[in-house]
């Protein structure tokens, strides 16, 4: 049976179309990413081999930066709001009639294109004609501001709709964890004495803690690269205030045709995403792992 | 009579956290219910703006119903803005991407699981590693890439880059399937003489239908609102798809809001209506994909 097993013209066969186009698409173009990075290059011409220089001046660039602080921003303010899903999925876990139903609804919005869902929370903030200002003025706030226009708020009033997009996301991850512990242990507790906030800290929150840390690596991540709503909705502006790294990085090659510079911010951002992942893996890094038996 | 002498000590107390309990059932409740009408407001409005023209939502109240639906909007759009042959291309673009990506990622599962050889674990970290880099620092170079194969602002490079990146979420959710389905089937077939292609055609390809329908379900939404990979190489309205179809139409009509809700409604309604019917499939299949990383 092994010598059928360890055929190699299948195993070839299955396996080398898929691992090609995987090589192709993905690995090769991450090193191109950082060669390209090592180049002037406006994208047509010849290329001119300048060094470190992008990476130098990507150093020194108060643009990059400032894009940067802003995915950052982004980062803590999507870390934050999971304790406030895990919350939200500890109240569904609680033998709530309807949890499913509540669970589907807040994750609808996540199923939904980016663009779709960029132009319609323009249409919320449009400020004379949006369901929101329109909802302030009724309730008797006179001149309530232009959300998208005004570079003081701008990037809060763009992270309200990416966190209403990924909110049932991780609802739902939270609450599948949840429904995995034994309910044998919640009644045990509750025999000892034990009341629903007791049980939430000190026994939930802990054996969901696993999940906890795949979803913050998620959170960060995703924000560090979040790039979707942010170009269709302001793209970047007004005057740069909602740029991250990802619209800088799609600006500087594909409007302003600098080629290098561009990739040299791309390959950055692959560095920033795998280094930030490995680091949160390490500090919540735990010895042992959970076993329910 | 133990258990209900531990819970209540006494009558008095019994009614007294009765009534506690049955307030902080509700007051969950209300919770869970406000985070399921944020979630929907927004489309709620969205729909009731896609039926009204101008003038009704302009001048009456945002959550008015539309008295005299305007169904006119979606014909209008329907022929005008080109958004039938942006929703034909959306459509066969993610259906084939999602076939592929589907079949390919079953035999590399299949030859991951059960095939015997060298480096299979080294390919299967490869796929999974995949999963971490972020797209768009890959965007620069595949751009570079096609255009030098002359595949910019050809279908062939939306579908390639489809099924490269769903390739490894797709792989890790059929995984978890392939290790718990048990061996003795494949075994007792080999033992008869079945080869290893046929097995996998007629034997295991069958067996893993639901999960291999809950990939697809997944692709297919993920291929559906795909934009970032379609704004970048696809420049003719001929290959574009309905994400950048919309934004192009919207940012051509920017006033009609009648009509830019209808678009918005007719890009978003394939979703809503496959959740309609899959949403427990949809739910398995973003939780199963989430949280093994």
């Amino acid at each position: 049976m092994d010598k059928v097993l360890s055929n190699k013209k299948i195993i070839a066969l299955y396996v080398l179309p898929s691992l090609l186009l995987i090589l192709a698409i993905v690995y090769i173009p991450i090193v191109l990413t950082a060669y390209y990075g090592l180049n002037e290059w406006n994208g047509i011409g010849a290329m001119t081999f300048v060094g470190l220089d992008n990476y130098m001046a990507l150093f020194k660039d108060a643009t990059f930066w400032n894009s940067a602080w802003h995915s950052l921003l982004l980062a803590l303010f999507s870390g934050l709001s999971l304790m406030l899903y895990l919350v939200v999925a500890m109240v569904l876990a609680a033998r709530i009639k309807g949890a499913q139903l509540f669970r589907k609804i807040y994750l609808i919005p996540m199923l939904l294109s980016s663009v779709a869902i960029a132009q319609l929370w323009l249409k919320i903030y449009h400020p004379t004609n949006g369901v929101l200002n329109t909802l302030l003025e009724s309730i008797g706030i006179a001149n309530p501001p232009a959300w998208l226009a005004e570079s003081s708020i701008v990037l809060f009033a763009l992270f309200i709709p990416i966190l209403w997009q990924y909110a049932g996301f991780y609802i739902l991850i939270y609450y599948a964890a949840l429904k995995n512990i034994p309910a044998s242990l919640e009644e045990a507790a509750k025999i000892d004495g034990a009341n629903a906030l007791q049980i939430a800290w000190k026994i939930k929150l802990p054996l969901a803690m696993e999940v906890v840390k795949v979803t913050i690596v998620l959170a960060v991540v995703g924000s560090l690269k979040y790039f979707d709503l942010i170009f269709v909705m302001t793209d970047g502006g007004p005057s740069g205030s909602s740029e991250v790294m990802a619209s800088y990085m799609y600006h500087e090659a594909f409007r302003a045709y600098d080629f290098g510079y561009g990739s040299a911010i791309g390959f950055f951002l692959l560095v920033i995403c795998l280094a930030v992942t490995w680091v949160i893996r390490k500090l919540t890094a735990t010895k042992d792992t959970i076993q329910y038996s | 009579m133990i258990s209900g002498n531990i819970r209540n000590p006494n009558g008095i107390a019994e009614s007294k956290s009765g009534m506690i309990s049955k307030l902080g059932y509700a007051l969950l409740y209300a919770v869970l219910a406000a985070v399921a009408a944020l979630q929907l407001f927004p489309l709620v409005w969205l729909l009731f703006f896609s039926l009204k023209n101008n003038q009704e939502v302009f001048n009456l109240p945002p959550l008015s119903l539309p008295m005299n639906p305007r169904w006119e909007n979606y014909a209008k759009v329907w022929s005008a803005g080109n958004i039938d042959v942006y929703f034909l291309n959306s459509v066969w673009i993610t259906i084939t991407a999602t076939l592929l990506t589907v079949i390919l990622g079953s035999l590399v599962t299949f030859a991951v699981t059960r095939m015997k050889w060298k480096g299979s674990s080294f390919v299967l970290g490869l796929f999974m590693v995949a999963m971490m880099i972020p797209v768009h620092s890959t965007l620069i170079p595949l751009f570079s890439l096609f255009s030098k194969v002359g595949l910019t602002d050809h279908p062939l490079s939306l579908i390639l880059s489809y099924i490269a990146f769903n390739m490894p979420i797709t792989i890790m959710i059929l995984l978890g399937f392939y290790y718990a389905l048990p061996k003795e089937v494949e075994e007792a077939a080999i033992i008869d003489g079945c080869s290893v292609n046929r097995m996998f055609v007629q034997i295991v390809f069958p067996m893993t239908s639901s999960v291999i329908a809950t990939t697809a379900i997944i692709n297919m939404i993920y291929n559906w609102n795909e934009f970032i990979f379609v704004n970048t190489f696809i420049s003719s309205d001929a290959y574009k798809t309905l994400t950048v179809g919309v934004q192009n139409f919207i940012g051509q009509y920017t006033t009609d809001w009648g009509a830019i809700g209808a678009t918005l409604m007719i890009s978003i309604l394939p979703i809503l209506i496959m959740f309609l019917f899959l949403s427990n499939r949809i739910v398995e299949g973003i939780a199963a994909g989430s949280v093994k990383g």
